[in-house]
């Protein structure tokens, strides 16, 4: 009469609450990291954001395909002309076999400061309507010394409830032992790419090393930098 | 003289055009095939980019258009066209329609129709074709631009012409590129061990021209004198200095860049809270 553990009634199936595996990994395509390279690239220094779209498994977010926004002015009419350009874009992407599922945003920065009251907001929002979101951040102005700026962040979910409860002074936050470090959460991102794709990519690789030289990054010119750090 | 009434075939001349694709495009392409329906054997889409002054055509982004294609015709989802087009320029407005692609190898008959439905949009577009199915044992991407033959007025055929690609690449492009080869990458080098990949690359260029230089000394290798111009001027550039002093100088500077950065955001903090307290007295 030994219960195995094996199987359970539906009943108590549906009546365990499920547990929602913690995101440790976000996989992008490579496509969407030169899309988003190309896009804040494109526009800088001014900022910009896109959508990013894909799915959710398990304890791993899956990107696979985003789209840019384009700059908004601050009127009042454009903000209708902002949601019907998305719902258009997700129209059209559904079209042609895209995953049509919001799982975050991602937007530019410049020289690396990122953390505004917008972002967390713009989080909130987010947080709303998906179970789990994520935020990309790329900064332009690395790449000319050659680094790969990019980061998946997510509001870390202590943050997240103390911020819901509306209860947000001083006191709680130290009650809860939060600090500035504990309000986003860095993930790994890790980049996958079809098998076709590789295919070209080691198709179009320069033959001879001469012409692989990033050698920028070990320019030891710091000029530019320093102005724009002296300059506010 | 009486007129000539001989009819000529015609050439339409073309002037030399050359194109640079950017690897998003490619990278779009392949994922627009990998995900097409199962009934299609190849996908059609609109690039988008700039002519740039010199001629050549910039290549910058693509979408893919739904069609439906049968032995006999061809069918475009226009509006689609459209659709995906005004939102494009939305966010980049300098993009136009530079022409379009097809996956598969060789130009067929349908893609004349498809070529003609374009050339109403852009004046000469470039239609581009890359071959997902590697027919030949490797991903051939072309690039062609069409000129009709015509006989007296009357039009036969469109030629397609083959022109000079480029695999174009910004500096941001290329480092992003270097990462995405291969088919999974655990995680994103950082600053270091891009930094070491960079210098073992530099040295590997060192040990080359040393050995060819040793190479040509003992006779082994034919010297060319521009080469060997290029590396006396490359050598004759470093400064004569002992290589205590130039460490001491490159730390020294650094440091000092350091300072400066140092105080500069000591200054913005100062000045940052200042401002916040003074507010706050002001309300109190």
């Amino acid at each position: 009469m030994a219960t195995t553990t094996a199987t359970r009634s539906f009943l108590q199936a549906v009546a365990t609450e499920e547990v929602a595996t913690p995101l440790r990994v976000v996989q992008t395509e490579g496509l969407v990291i030169l899309k988003i390279i190309k896009h804040c690239k494109d526009h800088s220094p001014s900022l910009v954001t896109g959508q990013l779209l894909g799915l959710d498994v398990g304890s791993v977010l899956e990107v696979t395909n985003c789209f840019p926004f384009p700059m908004r002015e601050e009127d009042e009419e454009i903000e209708a002309d902002g949601a019907n350009y998305q719902l258009e874009m997700m129209r059209c992407l559904r079209e042609v076999n895209v995953d049509n599922n919001t799982v975050g945003w991602y937007q530019s920065t410049l020289l690396g400061s990122y953390q505004t009251v917008e972002l967390i907001e713009t989080f909130m929002n987010y947080q709303e309507n998906i179970r789990r979101c994520v935020c990309i951040i790329y900064d332009p102005s690395r790449a000319d010394q050659g680094v790969l700026a990019l980061k998946a962040l997510k509001l870390s979910d202590s943050f997240m409830k103390l911020y819901r409860s509306n209860n947000f002074t001083g006191e709680k936050l130290r009650e809860k032992n939060l600090s500035w470090v504990d309000i986003f959460e860095e993930i790994p991102i890790k980049v996958s790419n079809s098998a076709l794709i590789s295919a070209f990519m080691t198709e179009l690789e320069p033959d001879t090393p001469v012409t692989r030289c990033d050698f920028d990054r070990l320019q030891l010119s710091t000029s530019s930098l320093m102005e724009r750090n002296m300059e506010f | 003289m009486a007129a000539s009434k001989r009819t000529v075939l015609q050439f339409s001349s073309s002037q030399t055009l050359s194109g640079k694709v950017h690897p998003l495009v490619i990278f779009n392409i392949c994922d627009c095939y990998v995900r097409r329906p199962d009934q299609a054997e190849r996908v059609i889409g609109t690039l988008l980019g700039s002519v740039l002054p010199d001629g050549t055509v910039d290549i910058r982004n693509s979408y893919a258009v739904p069609h439906n294609e049968s032995v006999d015709q061809v069918a475009l989802d226009i509006e689609y066209h459209h659709n995906m087009l005004l939102s494009h320029q939305k966010v980049n407005p300098k993009e136009v329609i530079v022409g379009w692609y097809s996956t598969g190898l060789g130009v067929t008959g349908g893609s004349a129709l498809i070529h003609e439905f374009y050339s109403r949009e852009v004046s000469n577009p470039i239609h581009l074709t890359v071959d997902t199915g590697f027919a030949d044992g490797e991903g051939a991407i072309k690039a062609y631009v069409s000129n009709n033959l015509s006989l007296g007025d009357q039009q036969i055929a469109a030629q397609f012409q083959e022109i000079p690609l480029d695999l174009r690449m910004v500096e941001a492009e290329r480092i992003g590129f270097d990462n995405l080869k291969s088919t999974s990458v655990d995680k994103i080098p950082s600053d270091l061990e891009g930094m070491e990949a960079s210098m073992t690359h530099l040295l590997a260029l060192v040990d080359d021209t040393y050995k060819y230089v040793d190479d040509v000394v003992e006779g082994r290798v034919d010297p060319d004198n521009k080469i060997g111009k290029c590396i006396s001027d490359v050598v004759g550039s470093l400064p004569k200095i002992p290589s205590l002093a130039f460490d001491k100088l490159v730390n020294d500077s650094l440091q000092d860049h350091l300072l400066m950065v140092y105080l500069s955001s000591i200054t913005r903090t100062q000045l940052g809270l200042a401002e916040k307290l003074n507010t706050a007295a002001q309300i109190l």
